[in-house]
């Protein structure tokens, strides 16, 4: 009897979570066995979508770059966010700087992207500064040069997410004892042994959940490759999420997108359980 | 540990429910609508009230001003309309044609949504209204074969209210300072363009950032004077056999490559957009610039008297001028609860005096109709005056040709776009260029 009490106060979140998330899931696991174009009749193929998104050069290749941009996204605002925090922590005024590294967080990925674009263009803000400096030989139009355009995405997201990643190791390195600092300090540990010893594994569950965020935001990116390259120049930046996108709405191959996405969340999934069980 | 397992089991259930007795996506093809076939009496929108629903093109005021115009005439008309802009409206015809279906929409190429019967055959319409008798270049890109291939062929599944046409624009008082005269060859425009390049000016304003890759502009003009419009147009219809990857149009490519080498566009090309191009060149920084005719009514408030237009010209002096041409399409959907009505506008807004003098003082191009229709007046020495001849002169030489990007539903940004921003970066040859381009069309065409 209370364990139907208990699915009775499951059902109404089960119930939304079951339309819009399991639904979608499994009709997209459907979808990808199909060859369709979202409208007229449908053939059976099989595997043949899953054979074709392994094989493309276009698709492995928007996949390989979705792989650089978690390096991107992900170790650049853990190599800067650990130290920040470790470094604010000590410092006054920690709370102001912890609101301005919040920010970037509070701001539409999309406006984010509006703005960079027009930083990183051939006379934007970015240029003008290296060339102040002397460094006119390296200026360039960024985001429309096609050795750059990827890297320079991968400095959007990661500054999106270096706020989140301090802000969250901030509250892990706040909640270890004082007294284990203490301790390792009169056991004659240096500020690298501290570091070491107490700070970096007080923070592992919060390691674990900035990499979980920030590789989940690189594989599935899609908001900043839209708004500030489409994909380009050539397929320069072409990632799994536009491509989903495109095969879909623009090339009407339903079945081939929705294989593509599949195999992205499985990606996810296989790149992110080792990180949460290594945090755990 | 029991209970996880249980949820497991609850989840797979519920999945399995939402799979079983799911058959396959899609439905069959729906019957083909509106069999064509003469309407029995005028198509009309009677004496009632009625509510014609519309989706129109964000940024394009023309078909709003044509639409309130027919209300004021028509007083028991009135119009519930959506804007959306053109890639949104592309992205979604499909499903807003089933689901959905308006009266009256802009619409991409009409291939795909005919192939699946979303839309009606308005060849009764266009023998009952006339639209046979008029030259057929106008109509030629609105048409559609069985299952929708070849273009350019069988019954009428489109209208539109005006035809564009695609030239080179330039800016008088740059012209001036390096003594340009209109050019009556390609070589003369080579020309002109070296010598705005001598004189530090840059030459071309040009865009070819993000999806949109805006080189295809000029290299489609060059592939024209190379070749001939005729070809393009068999390669962008369909037909049987048709190619991209020519001898000629391998040569307009590498003509291409050379304005890229000799530093024609500015250096940021590939990071620029087309509303960036436009600024660029209505701000007096580049001399030149291949866009069409919806660009005019813009330039001509921007820099009255200060903008020439010219078709691109041929190899040989006194050879006729290609151009990309043609109207942005209106189509009426099979599911339409209005099509008589939506008929009876398309027909009223090309052959009304006033609706014609709308069409040229708002959309600035020549409106569609009979080649001895009211054409009204416009400002000489306007660019508008300029486009709208060059737009006369292409339909009465029959030079016109749909744009390339249009072969295929995704031809411009999956085909296109990346390879012309590669042949910019000087990553790609331009024989490279059309081949790939050639492959990726027969492999989307060949499903």
């Amino acid at each position: 009897m209370s364990r139907l009490v208990g699915w009775l106060f499951v059902l109404p979140a089960l119930s939304v979570y079951a339309v819009f998330v399991l639904r979608p899931l499994a009709l997209t696991v459907q979808y990808s066995l199909y060859r369709w174009d979202g409208i007229g009749p449908s053939t059976w193929v099989g595997w043949d979508n899953y054979l074709a998104v392994l094989t493309e050069p276009d698709l492995v290749g928007a996949i390989g770059h979705a792989l650089v941009l978690v390096v991107i996204f992900t170790g650049v605002p853990l190599c800067l966010g650990l130290p920040a925090a470790a470094v604010l922590r000590r410092a006054t005024g920690g709370r102001a700087v912890r609101a301005v590294l919040l920010l970037p967080q509070a701001v539409p990925l999309v406006a984010a992207g509006f703005a960079w674009s027009l930083l990183l263009s051939s006379t934007g803000a970015v240029n003008r500064l290296l060339a102040a400096v002397g460094l006119d030989g390296v200026t360039r139009a960024w985001l429309g040069d096609s050795s750059t355009a990827l890297a320079a995405v991968g400095v959007i997201g990661a500054w999106a997410l270096l706020g989140l990643c301090t802000t969250l190791l901030l509250v892990g390195v706040d909640r270890i004892d004082p007294a284990l600092h203490e301790a390792a300090r009169l056991d004659g540990a240096g500020p690298w042994q501290e570091f070491r010893a107490v700070t970096l594994p007080g923070v592992r569950r919060e390691l674990g959940v900035c990499a979980t965020v920030t590789t989940t935001a690189a594989l599935a990116s899609f908001d900043v490759v839209y708004v500030t390259t489409q994909g380009g120049p050539g397929n320069a930046t072409a990632v799994p999420g536009l491509e989903v996108f495109s095969l879909a709405f623009a090339q009407r191959e339903v079945g081939l997108a929705s294989a593509l996405a599949v195999v992205l969340v499985v990606l996810v999934l296989a790149v992110v359980a080792p990180v949460l069980r290594w945090s755990r | 540990m029991a209970h996880s397992g249980r949820f497991g089991a609850a989840v797979a259930l519920l999945l399995a429910s939402l799979l079983a007795g799911c058959s396959a996506p899609g439905v069959d093809r729906p019957q083909r609508a509106g069999a064509p076939g003469s309407p029995g009496s005028e198509p009309d929108c009677g004496t009632g009230p009625v509510v014609l629903r519309a989706r129109f093109e964000a940024g394009f005021p023309l078909a709003r001003a044509l639409a309130d115009e027919f209300t004021r005439h028509h007083p028991n008309v009135t119009w519930d309309v959506r804007e959306e802009q053109f890639a949104v409206l592309t992205r979604n015809a499909p499903r807003l044609l089933v689901d959905d279906p308006p009266d009256l929409v802009r619409l991409p190429q009409v291939a795909d949504l005919v192939g699946d019967g979303l839309l009606r055959d308005l060849d009764g319409y266009a023998a009952w209204f006339g639209w046979d008798d008029w030259p057929p270049a106008q109509l030629r890109t609105m048409r559609a074969g069985p299952g929708g291939r070849p273009r350019g062929e069988g019954p009428l599944y489109a209208m539109g209210f005006s035809t564009s046409v695609t030239g080179v624009f330039y800016n008088k008082d740059l012209a001036a300072r390096i003594g340009f005269r209109e050019p009556a060859t390609l070589a003369e425009f080579d020309e002109a363009l070296a010598r705005a390049a001598e004189a530090g000016i840059t030459p071309l304003a040009g865009f070819n950032a993000g999806a949109t890759g805006g080189l295809v502009f000029p290299l489609q003009a060059l592939m024209a004077a190379h070749g001939s419009p005729a070809a393009i147009n068999d390669w962008v219809f369909q037909r049987p056999g048709a190619t991209i990857d020519t001898p000629a149009n391998a040569e307009a490519a590498r003509h291409l490559q050379r304005w890229l080498r000799a530093g024609y566009f500015d250096a940021d090309l590939n990071a620029t957009d087309y509303a960036r191009m436009v600024d660029r060149f209505a701000s007096g920084q580049a001399l030149f610039m291949l866009d069409g005719d919806w660009e005019s009514a813009t330039l001509d408030r921007r820099m009255p008297g200060r903008v020439g237009f010219f078709l691109v010209p041929p190899l040989r002096a006194g050879d006729p001028r290609a151009a990309m041409s043609g109207p942005p399409t209106f189509g009426i959907p099979a599911g339409s609860a209005h099509p008589d009505c939506a008929a009876a506008f398309l027909n009223w807004a090309v052959t009304d005096r006033a609706a014609r003098e709308t069409t040229v003082r708002v959309g600035g191009s020549l409106p569609l109709g009979p080649a001895d229709a009211h054409l009204p007046p416009v400002e000489p020495g306007s660019v508008t005056a300029a486009t709208l001849a060059a737009a006369a002169e292409v339909v009465a030489g029959g030079t016109g040709m749909d744009f390339v990007a249009n072969a295929t539903g995704a031809a411009l940004a999956e085909s296109w776009t990346p390879r012309l921003q590669e042949l910019a970066a000087g990553e790609r040859a331009p024989e490279d260029l059309l081949r790939l381009v050639q492959d990726d069309y027969v492999e989307q065409i060949g499903g």
